[in-house]
Parts: structure tokens; sequence; C-alpha cells
């Protein structure tokens, strides 16, 4: 079980989160000027690497917050976590995510 | 107990213990496990082999036991199959049985399976039960689970209380034998709070066998009960015995299964019989110890062959000893101390064989000097004995040939190929294992959590050094969490290194090894033969080797079998063993028990059941109940001799002509607040409600981006800034969720904040021409007349003295109310809306009878009706759209071209010509029935029910194109034969709705 | 007009009945009270916490209380008010008048959640058969409260004192919270020198 680290309560363990797919997709200010591929890729095409993915959790059965997390997909280890609204961390080197996440990233 | 030592070992002499195995009265001793029982009293046959009924014995003594499997239990209800004899604390009366064996262990029919064998080689099952297919279900399937398989499961629920329990704390020591210990007085000097588990049920390791060695300065024993007695009076120290880790999952969360009360035989208090632990560990120590390696020789699986250490077990940990003339075949050091052990107790031991060429080093000299016969370059070229081991053949390799065999009498073979380090936790962790071509054996390399393994596990075996490591691991797990770690101590052992000598895969045999067998994995029956017929065949991946021929698959996931399996698969292939690779380990480390697995999660709370506040009432007057989502319903009130055809029919015509009562409670509720909530609902839902007047409702549809109907309900305004919204009773949490994530994610800038009511309201829905009536003398502060209330308005005042939001709404057709109040007087205002109804004959309803009234009137279900594919146009919700909105969620992608082809599955009714035909749900509908199947299939039936007030069968369904066919008729075939059907209109009764109004 | 008297009903009523009290863990139903959740812009939260009489805590996962009332940090816009011995309805008017001019929200949920104490030196062990959170009071100090789970069901739990933990849990899920802790009790309640492991 995942120890999330919620921007708001701390860490907290994964039964308590629910998962919100792909991070960082906005809604588009105007849908109605998309033509149909370009909603069609708003609507269905999401990445999935393996290795850093930023992605959504939300805090269902704590503050109830939606926020972001960037997970190595391969590892489980949580790089980052941070508020909707605020910019992503810059990318970590592959050898930082290591260190980062033996030192406890999300303890 | 022939073989029991007068004195000696950590059983307890006074207090002596019966048991029975396979109907066989015997003795024991309190401390004694039932391995160490039977073979004090010279019982090794144990067991049949998986496939070839090969008979037998115990071959180690802890939790690698391929072999000794039994069943243990005398009541059904607490019978437990497969469990590791060598594991089994024993208790006064224990009842144990063999397996995999008919009619009895010594004579056993199967057997003949062995005489066959050559007919069973590696892959047989893929190879011989091919064809026909259907041989499988009938034939070959059962006859393979009766010959070939483990104990049996038990028939009865079990009886056993089991719970589960969230630990956490700062450092976790797994395996209590010197490294463990060592590393948890240096994590618990150092003030953080300690968890130690071991999986036996005395903590010590390998030291509750040790007999010369000293740890600063005094007796291994001494030093050990020291030790105990410091954790133990420790507070930051939680020591955990009986314990096993045996998964580790993400983010240092390890599951520890704790064996409460299964030594103590029956149930005496109410502790669990055994506690699931989930431990969160700050920091983790991994000291897991090693597994002695058989050694892969003809015919090495005959009762009496043993593991050298499990054999000095026996003798020093339980004064038992294991025969009395030994043989002794070994590829390292620690075998020559177990032979002068045993010999120093009374064992003869005939000889030692050394596969090594030149073995040298104080061992060998100590053996040498006792008189003991050590032969070099010398392996075992086969076995003899029936049901025990009678004869061993010795036979020298030189220049990769065998030498004459010289055959030894002997009750007893001890073998050891050195040791496999544990690392089965350390690689669920993802840790990375790299190989060690000194040792034989994959070491833990890099750490992916914060774990660090010592002592065995990582290839430090020497008491001493074993010692230091832990205590070092222990140091650095507390100065890892930040905090000041304790002093240094250096231990100061005397213990007689044991080196690190150890082989993997099948000694020299002479070039004989295709004529006789011998076992790699003992549990699955698998010999070198079959893993070298598997790299012959083509296979050379070891994941492709291990499911081929199934060794490591076993229940003991190859703790004994792995590397003798790699090295064999190195050697035929002339590949390092290195390049091979290792299978995958993965949880569980031993067998776990579904009931540790469950653990309260049983019986009545397997999962909650969400009851309303009027639910007893409906159990008072006999309801049956259906389950939706984790809501009780009353689905319909039969009276006596009736069943549900019989009680919807009375309910359905007492709701039409009368009035009906219904629990609706269970609908989800959410209150939008905020002075943008009216922008808000235009953004979710597809109607417009900026020009809702407060004292309104409308019928609301949401969908989801993609634009598929997702939920719907009645909304109410409350006030301008202030709605009270109604979901499907299934859809409360999904549509709360999804309308958070919009506020949260997209548009918080909007004032407008959500709070679930669900629960916060009792909904009882009062319906039929004399609903008012029944009201009117009820309510307080709201005038419910016609033109006071009409349809679809909402208004607050009370109701027998209690606050209400009073809804005109229906869902029936008929003139029809909701009255809202607070979940708490739920029941109490029911049963005064119930005695008012009397005199109009008030029946109270349930679910069923609400499906079929709305679907007399063509109201949808979602979930029902809709599928996640279904548009509002394709169930005739396009009314519902407001069409001047500019966005709102899913309205783009209506506006794709498939969402408004002339082919989509649309909503309509189908009256079957014979009326009396009431369809099946689910049904299929054609256009044709004469087509050859599968037909093409145009739609299906999505709602049926047999309508009271038409007096006939009526339908729902999705058609491809189904406004146009109106009119026409198509067919639904079933089990009978084709059902003709007019395609309708999606409603059956009060087309112009003229009923609402009462 | 008829007047009938209606009694409110406690979800928790028939299966706390004869519940076996025990000094290591016990528990009690506590007394219906008035609950409102009030969320808004952070403007609002002075003003809220004035009406209500209770400074909202603005520390995450803390309470505060005073006077017989409490204000539980849910969310970051979000506050759990409870008081006992007021009619909600009076309390969400004259809330709902001092907050008329805020962007706020305040709904009454008095009757959305049964609340329950268990207490004793068992407790944190009884808890966390079901709460995976770290309860000890390092990790779970006093005056802490937080949305969470107890085995299948969402609950708000918060340490009221050492011993003690009140627990606010929705209706229908309250019966089978109350069960799962009193089932996970049972070792306690036959034996008195019983212990955690812990
Ligand atoms: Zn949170």
């Amino acid at each position: 079980m995942l120890l999330i680290k919620c921007p708001f309560c701390g860490p907290r363990p994964e039964l308590e989160f629910s998962y919100g797919g792909q991070a960082h997709i906005a809604r588009p200010k105007d849908p109605a000027s998309l033509d149909d591929e370009s909603w069609a890729e708003y609507l269905y095409i999401r990445s999935n690497p393996k290795g850093l993915h930023a992605e959504r959790w939300r805090h269902i059965h704590g503050c109830a917050r939606f926020f972001n997390v960037q997970r190595n997909t391969a590892s489980d280890a949580i790089v980052a976590t941070y508020k909707i609204g605020e910019e992503p961390p810059k990318p970590v080197d592959p050898g930082l995510e290591e260190w980062s996440s033996r030192s406890g990233a999300a303890l | 107990m022939r073989y029991r030592l007068p004195a000696g070992g950590r059983i307890d002499r006074s207090k002596p213990l019966s048991f029975h195995f396979d109907g066989k009265k015997y003795s024991g001793f309190a401390g004694d496990t039932l391995a160490s029982a039977l073979i004090a009293n010279g019982a090794h046959l144990v067991g049949r082999s998986f496939k070839y009924h090969r008979p037998r014995g115990i071959m180690s003594a802890g939790a690698d036991e391929p072999n000794a499997l039994v069943g243990v239990g005398s009541e059904e209800a607490r019978y437990t199959p497969n469990l590791r004899a060598t594991q089994i604390e024993l208790y006064n009366g224990l009842v144990a049985e063999s397996q995999n064996r008919w009619p009895s262990l010594s004579l056993d029919f199967s057997g003949a399976n062995d005489l066959f064998s050559r007919f069973l080689p590696a892959g047989f099952y893929y190879k011989t039960f091919m064809w026909p297919a259907s041989a499988w279900k009938k034939l070959y399937e059962p006859m393979i689970r009766r010959a070939a398989g483990l104990g049996r499961a038990p028939e009865a629920a079990d009886a056993d209380r089991y719970t589960q329990v969230y630990g956490h704390c700062d450092v976790l020591v797994v395996g209590a034998g010197p490294a463990g210990l060592a590393a948890a007085l240096a994590a618990a000097r150092s003030g953080v709070k300690v968890f130690v588990c071991d999986e036996q049920d005395q903590m010590g390791g390998s030291l509750l066998s040790e007999r010369e060695a000293t740890i600063d300065g005094q007796g291994a024993a001494d030093w050990l009960a020291q030790t105990i007695r410091e954790l133990k009076s420790r507070t930051n120290v939680v020591l955990l015995r009986r314990t096993t880790a045996f998964g580790w999952y993400p983010h240092n969360f390890l599951g520890l299964c704790e064996r409460v009360t299964d030594h103590l035989g029956l149930a005496i208090t109410k502790q669990p019989r055994e506690r699931m632990w989930q431990v969160r560990a700050r920091e983790v120590v991994l000291a897991t110890g090693a597994i002695e390696r058989p050694l892969v020789f003809p015919d090495n699986d005959r009762p009496g062959i043993m593991m050298a250490e499990a054999a000095r077990t026996y003798l020093n940990r339980y004064g038992v000893l294991p025969g009395s003339r030994a043989v002794v075949f070994t590829a390292c050091d620690s075998a020559y101390r177990a032979a002068l052990e045993l010999k120093s107790a009374g064992v003869e031991i005939a000889a030692i064989a050394d596969v090594r060429s030149a073995p040298n080093g104080r061992w060998m000299e100590r053996a040498r000097a006792a008189g003991i016969d050590v032969r070099p370059s010398t392996v075992i070229a086969g076995t003899y004995g029936r049901l025990r081991i009678s004869h061993a053949d010795l036979a020298r390799i030189s220049g990769g040939t065998m030498g004459h065999p010289e055959t030894f009498a002997c009750d007893l073979l001890l073998m050891s190929a050195g040791f496999t380090p544990s690392v089965h936790l350390f690689s669920q962790s993802r840790g990375k294992l790299v190989y060690d071509e000194d040792l034989k054996a994959y070491l833990p390399g890099t750490s992916v959590e914060r774990e660090r393994s010592v002592g065995a596990c990582r290839g430090v075996f020497d008491l001493g050094a074993s010692l230091a490591d832990g205590f070092a691991g222990g140091l650095s797990a507390a100065k890892a969490l930040g905090g000041t770690a304790a002093a240094e101590h250096k231990f100061s052992v005397f213990a007689q290194s044991l080196g690190r000598d150890g082989f993997i895969g099948a000694p020299p045999s002479g070039g004989k090894s295709r004529r006789t067998r011998a076992w790699v994995d003992f549990q699955n029956d698998v010999t070198a033969k079959d893993i070298e017929l598997a790299t012959r065949e083509g296979f050379r991946s070891i994941e492709h080797v291990k499911r081929y021929t199934t060794t490591g698959m076993a229940t003991d996931q190859g703790k004994t079998s792995n590397m003798n399996a790699l090295g064999i698969v190195s050697q035929t292939l002339a590949l390092p063993a290195s390049q091979v690779g290792l299978t995958t380990f993965r949880p569980p480390y031993t067998p776990t028990t579904f009931g540790a697995f469950a653990g309260q999660s049983r019986g009545e709370l397997f999962d909650p059941v969400r009851k309303t506040s009027i639910h007893e009432w409906a159990r008072e007057n006999g309801a049956v109940f259906e389950d939706v989502s984790l809501w009780k319903r009353a689905h319909y009130f039969p009276r006596p001799g009736e069943d549900m055809h019989a009680a919807v029919r009375r309910e359905c015509k007492a709701t039409r002509e009368s009035v009906g009562i219904f629990d609706a409670t269970t609908l989800g509720k959410i209150e939008v607040v905020g002075k943008d909530a009216a922008e808000f609902m235009n953004r979710m839902y597809t109607n417009a409600w900026t020009k809702l007047e407060p004292g309104r409702l409308r019928y609301g549809v949401m969908l989801r981006e993609d634009g598929f109907v997702m939920d719907d309900g009645v909304v109410g305004r409350m006030s301008p800034d202030r709605f009270h919204v109604t979901t499907t009773t299934g859809g409360a949490a999904r549509v709360l969720a999804l309308m958070e994530d919009y506020l949260q994610t997209e548009w918080s800038d909007l004032d407008v904040w959500l709070t679930s009511t669900t629960e916060q309201w009792a909904v009882i829905a009062v319906q039929g021409p004399n609903a008012r009536k029944v009201l009117e003398p009820l309510v307080h502060g709201i005038d419910i007349s016609q033109q006071a209330m009409p349809h679809m308005s909402v208004q607050e005042g009370h109701i027998c003295g209690v606050p209400t939001r009073l809804f005109r709404v229906s869902f029936t057709g008929e003139l029809g109310f909701e009255v809202n109040v607070p979940m708490g007087y739920g029941r109490g205002v029911w049963e005064a809306i119930y005695a008012a109804g009397r005199e109009f004959g008030i029946t109270p309803y349930g679910t069923e009878t609400m499906h079929v009234l709305r679907a007399e009137k063509g109201y949808i279900i979602v979930g029902q009706e809709t599928d996640g594919t279904v548009t509002p146009d394709d169930v005739g919700l396009a009314w519902a759209i407001g069409k001047a909105k500019k966005d709102f969620v899913g309205k783009r992608s209506l506006a794709r071209p498939a969402m408004s082809r002339s082919d989509r599955k649309q909503l309509v009714g189908l009256l079957t010509v014979d009326p009396n035909i009431v369809l099946e749900e689910g049904a299929q509908v054609v256009a044709d029935p004469s087509e050859p199947v599968p037909m093409t299939m145009i739609g299906h039936v999505t709602s049926s029910y047999w309508s009271v007030a038409l007096d006939r069968s009526i339908a729902l369904a999705l058609v491809q194109g189904g406004r146009a066919r109106i009119g026409s008729r198509l067919s639904v075939p079933i089990p009978s034969g084709p059902v003709t059907v007019e395609v309708v209109q999606p409603i059956f009764y009060d087309p112009e709705g003229k009923r609402l109004d009462g | 007009m008829v007047e009938a008297t209606i009694v409110r009903v406690n979800s928790l009523a028939a299966v706390s009945r004869d519940s076996a009290s025990s000094p290591q863990v016990s528990l009690a139903v506590l007394p219906d009270a008035a609950k409102l959740v009030f969320r808004g812009r952070p403007s609002s939260i002075g003003a809220a916490g004035e009406a209500f009489g209770v400074e909202l805590p603005q520390t995450a996962n803390r309470f505060r209380e005073a006077a017989g009332r409490k204000a539980y940090w849910l969310g970051p816009d979000e506050w759990l008010l409870e008081a006992i011995g007021v009619d909600s309805s009076e309390l969400f008017s004259t809330m709902s008048e001092k907050l008329a001019s805020h962007s706020c929200s305040l709904v009454d949920v008095s009757h959305r959640s049964d609340s329950m104490a268990i207490r004793g030196p068992m407790s944190e062990y009884v808890l966390n058969h079901g709460c995976p959170l770290d309860l000890s009071e390092r990790a779970f100090p006093v005056g802490m409260c937080t949305r969470t789970i107890l085995g299948k069901s969402p609950i708000v739990l918060s340490r009221t004192e050492q011993e003690v933990f009140h627990l606010d849990v929705w209706r229908s899920f309250s019966p089978y919270v109350w069960s799962f802790l009193d089932e996970a009790r049972q070792e306690f309640l036959h034996d008195q020198s019983a212990r955690s492991p812990t």
C-alpha cells in the first residue's frame, strides 16, 4: 500500500485516496472551437509511461482535495506531490529520483 | 520415544503430550514440533510425493520443508491442510493426518505412478492430455486432480476468529536469529520504536541449536536469554513470535501473519486464531537467514534423508536422534559440525562423502581426529530402502568418471550443499539481486526501499560477523531515522568458522544421470532429468523452464530447489549461473490462510449493510429486501400467501387507484450552495437552470464529458443560491466526486460549495390520486393545494412537527409527493403518514412496483435503460438539453457526427403480440428471426414487466433506428422460439400525463 | 393539523443496547448534536467562527472546542461544526443571517451522522483493526481530527483525550462501525489482564 503525501494532510495510506488519472490535462476553455480530432485527443489520449508519470490523486477519505503526484510507474517511488494549480517540479534526473525515494520523499 | 535423549534440548520433559498421526497415538513433549515428536518416535515416513506418490520423510526443520505436509485438526471446522510438520507446535490432543495417499501411507495404490514414471516426464500434462479437448473436463482433469494433489479443503465453515491490525514502527526487524537480535538491540538502545518478528515459537534462530559457541563470554543460550530479557524490558520494543513476514508491499509496508492460538489447540480465549499485521515501518532490517540446500543425487528422496542442519536442530533443540547410523554427503564444512555433534550424542557416522576434491580446515581435521571416515571427491551413487533409507552407495569421482560404488548400511543420510540466503522479502521489495560466484548464491544488491539486509540473508554466515553485521544494521536504521544512534558494541565471539563453500546443480554422476532419478524439487516431484529434458527441448529462460517442469512452483516456492535447478540449467547450457537468471519471488513467503486475509470481513461484517431509518418498519411489516449497492431496499411487501408477482400486482393497483407509500431514502442528495450555484448547475447538467424559480423542481440529466448519460435526478431550487440535487442511489458518490473534480480542478473561480446530504434526509414518496388527502392534515405552514403547489414544486415547512422539504413530484405518473424529513425522524413520520393513509387503504410498495409504475410511464432508470453508451437523445431526453447553453459537460461530444446518426440505438416500447408473454430483460431484438444463427442483433430489451394497469406485458428496448421502426414488427428470440413484438412509443400509460394532477 | 410527537431515532440505538463495558476499551453512543457543514472562501472563515462561537482551526486536521461547541477542520475549505443541546434549525438560521454577505455555504447535516466514543488504554489498538493511520500520540495527538476510514466505512476520527477517541459516522454506516469495533475488542472483554501486543 502506497504512502502518499497529501499536500494538505501529510503522508497518508493509499486506502484514503482515489486515483484521478493523468495530471495536467486542462479542459479546453471553448470546447466548441475544437475539431473532432483535438476533442478526441483531450477526451481519450493519455500517456502510459514506464517511469515518471504526473497523475492526479484525491484524498477522498481525508481533506477531499485533488492534487498532483509524480510517481515512477516502474518502482512506485513517489518523487513529488503538489497542489492543483501549482507548477510541476522540474523533472528529476533518474539517479536523483532513486535517491529521493529512498530518502523518503513520501515518508 | 525411542529416539529421545534423556536430557538436553529446549523441550519440557515435565510436560508430556499425546497426539495422533494417521490414527495412531504418539507422545511428545511441550516444545516439540510435530516433526520432532514423530522423529522421536522413529516415524520418518510422513507423506507421499505429489506426482509419483513416492514415500517421503521429514527433510528439514523449518519453513523450507518440502515433504512433510500434513492436515491438522480433529474437527472439520478447524481443519487446516498442507501444514509443514516442521512448523506445527505440538499440543495435547493434536490430530494430524498425512495427505495424498490412498488407502494408507505405507500402502498407496497410486505409487504405481512411480513405476510408470518414464511416461510422466516434464511437461507431460501438455504432451499427454491434448486430445480430445472434451476429455479434459470429464476425464483428464479429475484424474490428475485426484492423483496429483495436496491436502483437501475443509468442508465446514471456519469456526475460528481471525483479525487484522495495522501497525506502525520506526524499525521492523524481520527474523530474530543472531543478526536480527543484534539489529534489534542496536535499534532498541537508540530509543526508536522497534517491532521484531520471527516465524518460530521461540526467538533465536540458529542460536536455539547452538552448542559450543560463546558470545561476550556467555554460552549462546545464556546470551540469547539475556538479550530477549533486555528487549522485553524496553517499552519501545514489540516482540512478535510465531509471526511470519510473508509479503513486502510498496513503501515499506509488510504483511505479517501471527499465529496466536494455533499452538494451544483449542481457542480457549477470545484471542484470534491468527492475526494479520499490516505494518508500515519507516526502516526495515531484514535478518531472514539462509536455507540449507539439498544435494541432487540418485534417489535422494527416501525417508531418512535429511538436511545436515536439520539433524543438528533435532538433536540440539529437541533432544532427538534422527537415526542411529548416518552417512553424510556434503559440499561444505557445516555438515562436519553436524556429524561431530551427532557422533558425540551416540549416532554412528558411517562415512562423510565430500564432493570437494580437497576439503581441508579445522572441521575436517576434527572429524578425522574423531575417527570419522572422510572421503573427498566422493558422491552418493544411489540409495536403497522402501519406506526408509537402508543403504547408500558411495563412489569416488576422478577425471569425470565414477569409481566402483561401495555400499554402506545406514538409517539416516545427511546432506548439505551449502546455504542459500533467504532474499525473498528483499526481492519482493524490488531490490536488485547480484550473483556471488564464490558463494554460488544470489545476494541483496541495490535496495529500492528503506531497508537493509543483515547476516546470513546477505551471505554473512559466521556467528561473530553476523552479530556485528546485525548490530551495524540496527544502528544504520536508527541513524536513517534522524535520531541519535546507540553506542557501538563489539561482540566477542568464539565460534569455529564454517567457511563459504557450496555447490549448486547436480554433482558429477559419471554420466549415469539419464538412467537414475535425482530430485531437485521434492514437493513438485521434479528431477534433474526433467530439467535437462526441458533445456534439450529448447527452453532457455529460467522462467520458462520453471513453468514447463513446474520446478519451484509448489507451495514452498522452491526454497530448497531453485538454486539447484538454476545450477542444472547452467550446467546443461554451459552458461554461467549469473546469466541464467533467477525466477521472481512473490508473496506469500509461506502459505497464508484465507482466514487471515479475510480478517473481520466475514459474515455480518463482510460489508457495511446500509439501512434507511425506515428499514426496521419495513422488516417488521414483512418486506423482502434487495441489495442496491450497499443499501438494503424493500423489494416488495408480500402478504401471507403472496408471491412477488401477486404482491407487486396488488401494490401497483393500490397506488394507481388510491395511494401508495414508498421509501426513497437511498437516493443520493447533494446540497449545492453559493452565488454561482446556478452557473455551476448549468455547466454540470444538460438542462438550463438560470430561469428555474426558487420553489420549483426540474428533472436534470448529467453526462460524462464523452457525451453519454451518467446520472439523472430531480433538482429543487430552494433559494437563488441553493439547490437540492438528487442522484440515483448507486450514483451518489460518483456524481459528487465528478462535481468536486470540476470545481476543484477546472472552475475554482466559482463561488459554490457541495455538501453530501444523502443521509441527512429520509425520503417518503406518497403517490396516487389520494396522496394529497393523506398529507394535507399532517403538514404545517405549507399549502399543498393544486394551485399553491403544482407538479414539480417544492416547499419548506413542517410535517408532524418536524421540518420538511416537501417535493411535489412523481415517478409513478400519479399525483405524488416526496416528503424529505431529517433522517432520525424518518420512521416516525412514515408511521404518521401510514396511519393517516389507513382510511384510503395506503399501501407500502417496494422497488419492484416502483419499477413497474415508472416503466408504464416510460421513465428511464439510469443503468437499466442506459449503459454508458447512450446519449440523451437515444433515450428520448433531447428535450432536457439546454440548446441555448454555450457549454456543459458532454456538450462538445454530442456534436460528434456519430452521436446523431439515425441508426443509433433508440429507446422504444415493445408490445408482444401475445400479451401474456413477459420478455426477459437483456434479450436480443432481431429484424429477421429466420436468419441463421448468429442473427443480426439490432437491439436489446432493457426493462420488461407485467403491467397491471394495462393487463398485459410491456417492455422497453434500445433498438437501432428504433423511432423510425415504430409501428413495425420485430422479433425477440428466446429458447422456445422467436416472440413477435410490435414497436411502439416508449410510454404505455396516460400518455397525456393527466393523472399527475390527481 | 395533526400534531404527532416524532421521536428522533439514533442509528446506534439497537446495536449499542447491552454493550459490555470494559476498563480496557469501552464504546459509548454520544448525544445527538446540531451539526453544520461550513464551506467557504478564506475571507469568510473568520466570520463563520464568530457566528458559531468557536474560531475555526486553520491548521490541517485539528479541532477546536469552546463551551460545548466544536469546530473540526475537514479540509482547507470545509469544517464540521458541532453543538450539543442546540436546535439545529435555530443555529442554522442565526449563522446564515450573520454570513449572508459572505461567499460561503452552510448546510444542516445534524441527521447525517451519529457519533460514538471509544475509550480506554486499548482504544488505539482496537481502532487500528480497521483504521490504517498511526494513532500513537506522536502521530495523532489530542486535538487532532481527520476524515479517514475504518474497515470499509468512511469516518471522522478525533482524539479528545489521551485514551478517548470520537467517531462521527454517516448514519447507515454507523452500526457497521460499532459492530466492527465491538468485534475487534473481544479479546479484552473477558480477560482483564489482556494487553495489546503493541
Ligand atoms: Zn489531505
